[in-house]
């Protein structure tokens, strides 16, 4: 699976690092970093629960 | 699936922020876009009909068309409806903000350039209409009847700090400030409204953002204890196989030892999927530490845990000159709250904390 961010969307609201923060980080900058842009297959239902969660729905998984 | 409004279920942050200020599109709202699969065969839709009654004995819900509805399992999620102003006449340009057909009316009456708009309520609703309006480039008159808004929530320190956002913006912000009447222009449409202490503002769109009831009224007589809300056990369940979730539903949360009704987009998330896990037989209690955010200008706010006026607050990190800054709310030795202002990483590493039971003095 491939995670894709439409970074014109998001806004930093740090749930999704809530969710799965092996896969997402916001530093301290307020930006969101993206660690691993093909997360092992036992992160599904983690990166998954973020892609539900993002008030802004600029999360989206490929595959 | 029973749903009074004839949509198919939508998003509604954006009804204050992105739609309402004409960037983003409908066609983004519905939830279908984010990948929920309302076309599930095993979903059957009863849209544009309210549910009018409960018979728990039957195991029967009464629809407004005289239909009924079966049920092995229910869950109540019939959330809430905006509060009017006592005598709130019903005048063109008077407007309430809920729903998207609610967004669309006031959007059309803002793209009509009005002279000035009249924000009633600085509440978190009628702050994003007001910022929202403003950036169009409107004049905007922000009336709160509190004498500090969001005083009830944040204390009178930090919606001091929210009240000066707004001002600086341009909007003309009055506090103290109750709506006693409003008048016309004689031919059906708003023209304005009179304050409590007798001065009037002029204004062709008025907006009035005091709140919300949740819509417990069809339940009357049914057997479930309503009182502001539909009164549930620490799992969410309100009576054998019944549950609720949402805006509507009034439970306690073990980890605040508080019975709460909680109006944000999140928990309407999260308490409906443990409440159908409930109804599945998980008796887990639901204890979240709720959390929210609002836009407004260039500042995100987010606020998690349970701040109240009486609270210990304390800023941990930047400042509020720069609105960029995080203020911690303290109450009985513990950690109960977290506000930040264009901080949202230390938000959520603070809402851990206080989903951890973290003292005041460890702060």
């Amino acid at each position: 699976m491939k995670v894709v961010v439409d970074f014109d969307l998001c806004e930093s609201n740090a749930l999704c690092m809530q969710a799965a923060p092996e896969v997402f980080e916001v530093r301290d900058d307020d930006f969101l970093y993206v660690l691993q842009e093909n997360p092992p297959e036992e992160l599904r239902s983690k990166v998954e629960e973020a892609v539900r969660r993002c008030p802004k729905q600029a999360i989206t998984l490929e595959g | 699936m029973i749903g009074a409004e004839p949509h198919l279920p939508y998003d509604r942050p954006p009804l204050s922020k992105d739609v309402l200020a004409g960037t983003w599109d409908v066609d983004r709202l519905p939830l279908a876009a984010v990948g929920v699969d309302v076309h599930d065969k095993g979903i059957e839709w009863r849209l544009g009909v309210a549910a009018r009654a409960l018979d728990l004995t039957a195991r029967r819900v009464e629809l407004e068309d005289g239909s009924a509805v079966s049920f092995d399992g229910l869950v109540i999620a019939t959330g809430a409806r905006v509060r009017m102003l006592p005598g709130q006449p019903d005048l063109a340009g008077i407007h309430t903000l809920r729903t998207l057909d609610d967004c669309l009316a006031l959007r059309a009456d803002l793209d009509a350039t009005p002279s000035r708009v009249v924000v009633v309520g600085a509440g978190f609703i009628g702050a994003e209409v007001a910022a929202t309006a403003r950036q169009r480039g409107l004049d905007v008159t922000l009336l709160e009847a509190l004498e500090v808004p969001l005083q009830r929530v944040l204390g009178d320190r930090m919606g001091a700090v929210c009240a000066d956002l707004h001002r600086d913006q341009g909007v003309d912000l009055r506090l103290s400030s109750g709506v006693d009447a409003f008048f016309d222009d004689g031919s059906g449409r708003v023209a304005g409204v009179v304050l409590s202490d007798g001065t009037t503002v002029e204004a062709d769109v008025v907006v009035v953002g005091v709140g919300v009831v949740p819509n417990t009224e069809w339940l009357n007589g049914s057997g479930l204890v309503i009182d502001n809300g539909v009164v549930c056990d620490e799992t969410c369940l309100a009576a054998p196989d019944v549950v609720a979730a949402g805006d509507v539903a009034r439970w306690p949360n073990r980890r605040f030892d508080e019975v709460m009704r909680v109006e944000h987009w999140e928990n309407a998330q999260e308490q409906g999927a443990h409440a159908a896990r409930r109804l599945l037989g998980d008796a887990a209690p639901y204890e979240p530490v709720p959390w929210f955010w609002s836009d407004q200008y260039d500042r995100k706010i987010q606020l998690a845990g349970r701040s109240g006026p009486n609270d210990e607050v304390r800023i941990v990190d930047g400042s509020i000159e720069e609105r960029r800054f995080v203020a911690v709310y303290g109450r009985a030795g513990r950690l109960v709250g977290v506000l930040g202002m264009n901080r949202p990483r230390p938000v959520m590493q603070y809402r851990q904390l206080i989903a951890d039971g973290a003292s005041w003095d460890e702060i």
